[in-house]
């Protein structure tokens, strides 16, 4: 029952024991590691659609791998996965078998995105609007557009079974996906559950960003004084979440463990955020509550970090507010100079880069940075390095004022 | 575990808006008017059920925010205001922590519909007014901002089903005390890509448009009080042979009930309800399909029925568009029956 749930126990602590991610770095935790460690870049032309008549031209874009990993899907249900649940398949996969689960029992999908698979959505208006009397592959392209599809096609994929839940606060989905997860096994309304966010690069989407101006036309550079815009990526991260205890007794491996969330709203506007960054504060307080943390215990913060002019100015006041003193020797660094945006991935793929670090004892630079923003009142990581590291702080910030905050500590 | 009590209903829809007017369409029992929508390349119009104009223009309209905002906003926060009703000021005041939950299948669809029209036309000129407008949670944003309210808020897509996963949700933000009260709202829009879409799985379904809203807290109201009983499993067709294993297992999950408790489905054959010989009620018969607002107007009028002293306890069944199963059930808990709450 989803209420009332089973009598619950009091909150666990709450462990990462498989994690699966891919950008443009490639597909797999190591290349990725490797990617976020020595600080590379990996934007180039679009090719994915055609962006002639567009501002920008660049983005993070995957070249995905020509096999997909073993799978329980039919031959015609692999013919007809998309981009996006192809995306999220890759990852799921990983987590999956690093996990070490077996298909029994109900086990929930918690899953963020923005789009979903809105080439489908293209397609179909495409057509429609071409050929008005062709129906061919219309009813499959809406089947596979609606957004819990592609969770159920994961779910199908795994021969696993249980709800699906698909959260889309904009770019603070995945996070928001993530916590929430953490939050029902933290207190025992699942045993575990398979979390995380997608998102493929789709011409509405960059359209969009690229008519608002937020789109660079170069590399972006988050906390640079000349920044001027954010890069798209596309990926998809999954965690695999459950109860310390539980995965001691298991004997897996311990990835890290999730220990506070914060979520609140921005109600200043639609796509701008409110320039103290109040929300985001709030989100950062209400995640050390959850976590018992103060900013003095966080090692590493994974901002947010967009490159925009406005979300940058007001992640840099909130953390500013957030840390207080503690904030001049807080080392922070925005992994999006490597991969791009990945909007609805982005909070957690940003919180696999976290664990990472945490489990590498290394901190991710941004080596384009070019010329901090002198408003920048903490450390920017600018080139790789070692660190001794403990605890991070995830940021993800989405139009419609959603803000998320995710609270990670090094494997117990 | 905190009870769940039901403090208020909203509902947009074609029947108009607010509650009296689904309520009377509803006992009316008689399917409403349809109108049409040109579908582009098409002489042939597609059947639409619109949401009427309301009588008086809603003051929150005048809102900034809400100037531009697409029709599925405006639905939204019709609806949950009028669930919401006077606490709007306790929320705007900082008295009262409220979560916010949308719950769509296709969120502001003629939006993006639009915005995607002017950048095959054009991407230089697409229109960057219209963009920001079509992410899913624009809805919950706008109503947010015009409520003040900064607590957690989430938009949840998927089909039907969704807006009863986003009631377990709420009861657990409640439970968590993340949120001292919890607007859901389930809220589709109206547009000819939703419509003929629709057509392609069902050529005698109706496409809608609205929303409804269901607002909670853990306190029990002085007066009609209606309690959330239950919200069962979610049962996606994974791993299932079929949908009706799905309903199946959702079905068993629900205690048996009395025989003059009320089942309000989603559709009226439903393998799993074969041997229910109580009152049956389907809105989507008389008001049309409008996937999350159904699932919301469902909600809706089993509440208002529990309120309205038709029934004592009522059952809410969903099978939605991705086959997912789920069902809710609602009761007066002055007549609470032992048979009628289910043991977790």
């Amino acid at each position: 029952m989803l209420f009332p749930p089973p009598k619950a126990p009091p909150p666990r602590r709450i462990v990462v024991t498989g994690a699966g991610v891919i950008t443009a770095f490639g597909a797999g935790w190591k290349i990725n590691a490797e990617g976020f460690r020595s600080g590379r870049t990996a934007f180039r032309p679009v090719t994915l659609f055609d962006v002639s008549r567009q501002r920008c031209k660049i983005a993070a874009e995957i070249d995905l791998p020509a096999d997909l990993p073993p799978n329980q899907l039919s031959r015609g249900d692999l013919r007809r996965l998309q981009r996006a649940s192809r995306l999220l398949l890759l990852a799921g996969a990983e987590a999956w078998k690093q996990s070490g689960w077996k298909p029994d029992g109900p086990l929930p999908l918690i899953l963020g995105t923005t789009s979903g698979e809105m080439c489908l959505g293209q397609q179909y208006l495409r057509q429609t609007l071409q050929t008005p009397f062709s129906f061919k592959g219309q009813a499959e392209r809406v089947t596979h557009y609606l957004v819990q599809q592609q969770g159920i096609n994961l779910a199908n994929a795994l021969g696993i079974e249980g709800q699906v839940i698909t959260i889309s606060n904009a770019c603070a989905s995945g996070a928001n996906a993530i916590g929430h997860a953490w939050e029902m096994v933290r207190r025992g309304r699942a045993e575990r559950i398979l979390t995380g966010g997608y998102d493929a690069l789709c011409h509405l989407t960059f359209a969009g960003f690229d008519t608002l101006q937020a789109l660079s036309p170069t590399p972006c550079r988050p906390f640079d004084a000349g920044r001027d815009g954010l890069t798209l990526g596309e990926g998809a991260a999954v965690l695999a979440l459950e109860d310390l205890s539980s995965a001691q007794r298991r004997g897996a491996e311990i990835l890290g463990e999730i220990i506070g969330y914060g979520a609140t709203t921005d109600t200043h506007h639609l796509t701008q955020p409110e320039p103290e960054g109040k929300a985001a504060v709030a989100a950062m307080q209400a995640a050390c509550a959850s976590a018992g943390v103060t900013p003095e215990q966080i090692d590493y913060v994974n901002a947010h970090g967009t490159a925009t002019p406005q979300n940058d100015f007001a992640e840099t006041a909130a953390i500013q507010a957030w840390a207080g003193q503690r904030a001049a020797t807080l080392t922070v660094s925005s992994t999006k100079a490597g991969i791009g945006h990945l909007l609805g991935a982005a909070g957690a793929v940003e919180a696999v880069v976290s664990l990472m670090a945490l489990r590498g004892q290394w901190l991710p630079p941004q080596t384009s940075l070019q010329t901090p923003d002198p408003l920048c009142c903490f450390q920017i990581v600018r080139q790789p390095v070692d660190a001794k590291i403990n605890t991070a702080l995830s940021n993800s910030f989405g139009f419609g004022g959603a803000n998320a905050t995710l609270i990670f500590r090094r494997s117990p | 575990m905190s009870r769940i009590f039901v403090h208020g209903q909203g509902a947009v829809s074609p029947a108009g808006w607010g509650v009296p007017a689904l309520r009377a369409s509803l006992e009316n029992e008689r399917p409403l008017p349809i109108q049409s929508l040109r579908r582009p390349g098409w002489v042939k119009p597609l059947p639409v059920r619109l949401v009427p104009p309301p009588p008086v223009r809603p003051a929150f309209l005048a809102h900034p925010r809400l100037r531009r905002a697409s029709p599925t906003t405006h639905y939204t926060v019709g609806a949950a205001l009028e669930a919401v009703g006077h606490d709007a000021d306790l929320i705007r005041s900082g008295g009262l922590r409220l979560g916010i939950l949308t719950c769509t299948m296709t969120g502001a669809i003629s939006y993006s519909r639009r915005f995607y029209e002017e950048v095959l036309q054009n991407p230089a000129t697409a229109s960057p007014m219209i963009f920001p407008e079509t992410v899913f949670n624009s809805a919950s944003s706008h109503l947010a901002s015009y409520l003040g309210s900064s607590a957690v808020n989430y938009a949840l897509v998927g089909d039907a089903a969704t807006f009863l996963q986003g009631l377990a949700v709420a009861a657990e933000w409640l439970d968590n005390g993340l949120a001292e009260a919890c607007v859901v709202i389930g809220a589709e829009e109206p547009d000819w890509t939703a419509a003929d879409a629709l057509r392609l799985f069902d050529r005698r379904a109706v496409h809608a448009s609205g929303a409804g809203a269901l607002y909670l807290k853990t306190l029990r109201p002085a007066a009609a009080p209606v309690e959330l009983a239950a919200v069962t499993d979610s049962f996606a067709p994974t791993r299932a042979p079929d949908r009706n294993e799905a309903a199946r297992k959702m079905r068993a999950q629900l205690p048996a009930g009395a025989p003059d408790d009320l089942l309000c489905a989603s559709e009226r054959r439903n393998p799993a309800w074969n041997d229910w010989t109580g009152k049956v009620l389907t809105p989507i018969e008389i008001l049309g399909e409008a996937f999350a607002a159904a699932a919301a107007w469902q909600c809706v009028a089993a509440c208002d029925a529990i309120q309205q002293s038709r029934c004592v306890a009522a059952n809410v069944s969903i099978t939605g568009q991705s086959w997912q199963a789920i069902a809710a059930r609602f009761v007066n808990p002055n007549y609470l029956k032992t048979q009628t709450r289910p043991q977790p």
